[in-house]
């Protein structure tokens, strides 16, 4: 393969030529030094830039209008919040007015019974009194009468309170199967 | 064509009893313009100088003060550079791909201008089409390909990026290894320097072919129509040609770039 390329010598066209070769190497480097070194970084830093001015101011709206909507957001959730906070009082605010009206409809019983509890006890012991100064009176009437009627005394104590107690007893009694029978 | 066998070729027409003079290699070799010593300066080598010359000096009037609020000359150029940054280097290698923007800028457009002076009026002829000026470029991004493989994983796992595969049935293992082999450290730099060469190569020579016989078949008879033929045919070529001039850049470059995400990237 090599002497068929050689016999072509310089005919062969895939044999390269050195001194081109060394031409092409070196216009190339010459070419990559300068676009490398300087004009491409150039052109990079000025497209940057200009990214920079487009895409900064729009980047920049894009960030105000995030911060405006995170404002918003943020808003809402405190007014949100602070409904919620209102309801929750007026509920809190109910129940306990429910609460005291429960409480106080309680003490309000409480006291009428207590009340009604002390007129019964005080009606009691006055019809005690009344009745025991009502007894001693009919008693003494009674004699009275009796002994007006009968023409003598009947002072004697024993007796007289023996009977008056009968009599009543008998009254009481009637009056107790009457209201039995009601 | 250089402007002896232009000449040659002049001279040699059908009514003249003069063979068709077919372009062939010798349309590629160049008497030396001057030589000091050994070392004689051709064409194609001055050639590459000026498309040297033009790279810098564009990018230089487009980029030397780059404007926030570019000018014409500076938008186009930052198309041109937009155009390998992203559509080649981030397109294939990704963020990390940024670092080799330079080089692959470098590459795309030196390829590319030196293409175009095959249809520069007087210079006509494409220095890619002597292999040494893609064998130089490809060697490049070969020593690049292998100094990143080894650099990124180290001796042993660099060796392996270039042969492994993984998840290969077991008596596929030696085949395989010694297929990856050659294809990424033999063909790979042999085919990226051999694609371009050829294209251009193919591509001077048909335009020249066409031009040749426009002239040649040239006479008041019925060979005119397919002189005018040729010649719209050398037009063609010319157009088609700026599009394979840009395409076969485009494609070193895309390669160059392919190779630097393979060295880089963990497995292939």
């Amino acid at each position: 393969m090599m002497a068929f390329l050689a016999e072509e010598g310089a005919q062969n066209p895939l044999i390269p030529d050195t001194a081109e070769l060394v031409v092409g190497l070196l216009c190339f480097f010459i070419v990559f030094g300068i676009l490398g070194k300087k004009l491409l970084p150039n052109i990079q830093k000025t497209l940057a830039e200009r990214h920079d001015a487009i895409e900064g101011g729009l980047e920049r709206a894009e960030k105000a209008q995030a911060e405006a909507n995170r404002t918003l957001e943020e808003y809402k959730a405190q007014l949100a919040e602070a409904r919620h906070e209102a309801a929750r009082i007026t509920e809190q605010a109910r129940e306990q007015g429910a609460q005291i009206i429960t409480e106080m409809r309680e003490e309000g019983q409480r006291q009428r019974d207590a009340i009604i509890a002390a007129g019964h006890a005080q009606i009691e012991a006055d019809r005690r009194q009344v009745t025991v100064a009502l007894r001693q009176e009919v008693g003494r009437i009674a004699t009275d009468l009796a002994s007006k009627v009968v023409g003598e005394s009947l002072q004697d104590t024993a007796r007289q309170s023996r009977v008056v107690d009968r009599f009543l007893d008998g009254l009481e009694d009637s009056a107790a199967s009457a209201e039995a029978a009601r | 064509m250089s402007a002896h066998t232009l000449l040659a070729e002049a001279g040699c027409h059908i009514q003249h009893d003069c063979a068709f003079p077919a372009p062939g290699l010798n349309s590629f070799d160049f008497k030396p313009l001057f030589s000091i010593g050994s070392f004689d300066f051709t064409k194609p080598m001055l050639l590459a100088i000026i498309a040297m010359l033009i790279v810098v000096g564009f990018f230089w009037a487009a980029f030397n003060k780059p404007k926030l609020v570019p000018g014409r000359l500076q938008l186009v150029g930052e198309i041109g550079y937009t155009f390998v940054a992203r559509s080649i280097a981030r397109e294939v290698i990704g963020k990390k791909g940024d670092k080799y923007v330079p080089f692959l800028t470098s590459i795309f457009f030196f390829v590319w201008f030196m293409n175009i002076m095959s249809i520069i009026p007087v210079a006509q002829f494409p220095p890619t089409s002597r292999f040494a000026f893609p064998v130089a470029l490809a060697a490049l991004v070969f020593i690049t390909y292998m100094y990143l493989t080894f650099k990124t994983h180290g001796f042993r796992k660099g060796i392996k990026n270039l042969v492994w595969i993984e998840g290969l049935p077991k008596p596929l293992v030696p085949l395989i290894v010694v297929l990856e082999f050659i294809q990424n450290v033999i063909t790979r730099p042999f085919t990226l320097a051999v694609r371009l060469w050829a294209n251009m190569f193919a591509g001077h020579m048909l335009i020249v072919m066409f031009s040749v016989a426009s002239w040649y078949l040239l006479t008041p008879s019925a060979l005119a129509a397919v002189a005018g033929g040729s010649f719209a045919l050398a037009v063609f070529m010319t157009a088609f040609e700026l599009l394979i001039q840009f395409l076969q850049a485009y494609i070193f470059t895309l390669l160059a770039s392919i190779y630097i995400q393979g060295a880089l990237e963990e497995g292939h």
